[in-house]
């Protein structure tokens, strides 16, 4: 399916349009300063709750092969555990997915 | 909240991008893990840049090429970019309240159009009104770094063997735990969030009672429900 010029391109427009309207809606809309405390708490757990269901349990088979996914899920956690950048985090997971894949 | 920022509309941009100098580069290093994670999986190098240069969020359009790499649904990929993009509104909100006043329509948008986690958190930081020009000038790097990195992550991805693609895989969810992890060394709330939302995942996925539902939806419905859960539980006081 992501082979699909025509949905590829349905999506492109549905991620483009909906994240600007989402955008400039407020400065359109309003004047006043939302202040519902639900609303804004919220808000403020969407995107680790995301991420967290996006990431469990796909990164426990994301390789393929369920040994070399399960050792860069654990370097993965080491590393963002200390607070390494993005890249660090996802460098030494790739990393760590392919030493493993060469050994097997 | 004082008068104008700045001398001149000139002077004004020239601040604003001097501002936005450490969030492009911080922003070149992020869409190059993503662009090379997303065209390792399959996407092409210029479809995502352009993602990248029209949607300029992060944790959006990871959500949005998920749902694409795994074949959704239109109406999937639309509730996931408005829910996941939902605090964009609220964020926006701030920013229009401090814009100076009088600016026409088209102005408006293009400032809106610039308002990521980290603009915003450096826009409603200042107290002074925010110009257009200075807003212009804060989100031209971010943008530019944002493209380019993820042209460049993409490229780097299309030169690698197959073995090496296949490692990478794992590479975009080790992205996502690098942004969640660290937070939730601080919180508990935030920890808890995750747990919360990685165990509902593990059961909607291994479960069979569940197997009506695509992992689209699953994953829309674990962010509605554990984010009311954890808003109710643990409400934030100073939630941006």
């Amino acid at each position: 399916m992501i082979q699909d010029a025509y949905y590829l391109a349905i999506c492109f427009v549905i991620m483009m349009v909906v994240t600007y309207v989402v955008r400039v809606l407020p400065f359109v809309l309003f004047k006043k300063e939302i202040t519902n405390k639900f609303f804004k708490s919220f808000l403020y757990y969407v995107p680790y709750a995301v991420l967290s269901a996006m990431a469990f349990p796909a990164i426990f088979t994301a390789t393929g092969n369920l040994t070399s996914s399960l050792v860069a899920t654990g370097v993965a956690l080491v590393l963002a555990f200390f607070r390494q950048s993005l890249l660090v985090v996802s460098a030494g997971a790739a990393l760590s997915a392919l030493v493993v894949s060469l050994i097997l | 909240m004082s008068r104008t920022s700045g001398k001149s509309k000139k002077s004004d941009y020239m601040l604003g991008l001097k501002h936005g100098l450490p969030i492009g580069v911080g922003y070149v290093a992020v869409s190059f893990a993503f662009g090379m994670n997303v065209c390792a999986a399959g996407l092409k190098t210029w479809y995502v840049t352009l993602v990248s240069l029209t949607n300029l969020t992060s944790a959006g359009q990871f959500a949005g090429t998920s749902v694409i790499l795994a074949g959704g649904t239109f109406l999937q990929l639309l509730v996931a970019m408005l829910i996941i993009n939902s605090r964009y509104f609220l964020m926006g909100i701030s920013v229009s309240q401090k814009l100076e006043p009088g600016l026409s329509p088209l102005k408006r948008g293009v400032v809106a159009f610039g308002v990521t986690d980290e603009t915003f958190a450096v826009a409603v930081s200042r107290n002074v009104t925010l110009t257009f020009s200075y807003m212009l000038g804060l989100m031209t790097l971010p943008i530019v770094g944002w493209t380019l990195g993820t042209l460049f992550g993409g490229l780097f991805a299309e030169f690698l063997p197959s073995i090496v693609v296949a490692a990478l895989s794992s590479a975009l969810y080790a992205m996502f735990l690098a942004i969640i992890i660290p937070p939730a060394r601080d919180s508990m709330p935030v920890f808890i969030t995750i747990i919360f939302a990685a165990t509902l995942s593990c059961i909607f996925t291994y479960i069979d009672f569940f197997s009506f539902l695509s992992s689209g939806w699953g994953i829309v419905i674990i962010t509605i429900v554990v984010s009311a859960v954890m808003a109710l539980l643990f409400p934030k006081e100073e939630a941006a």
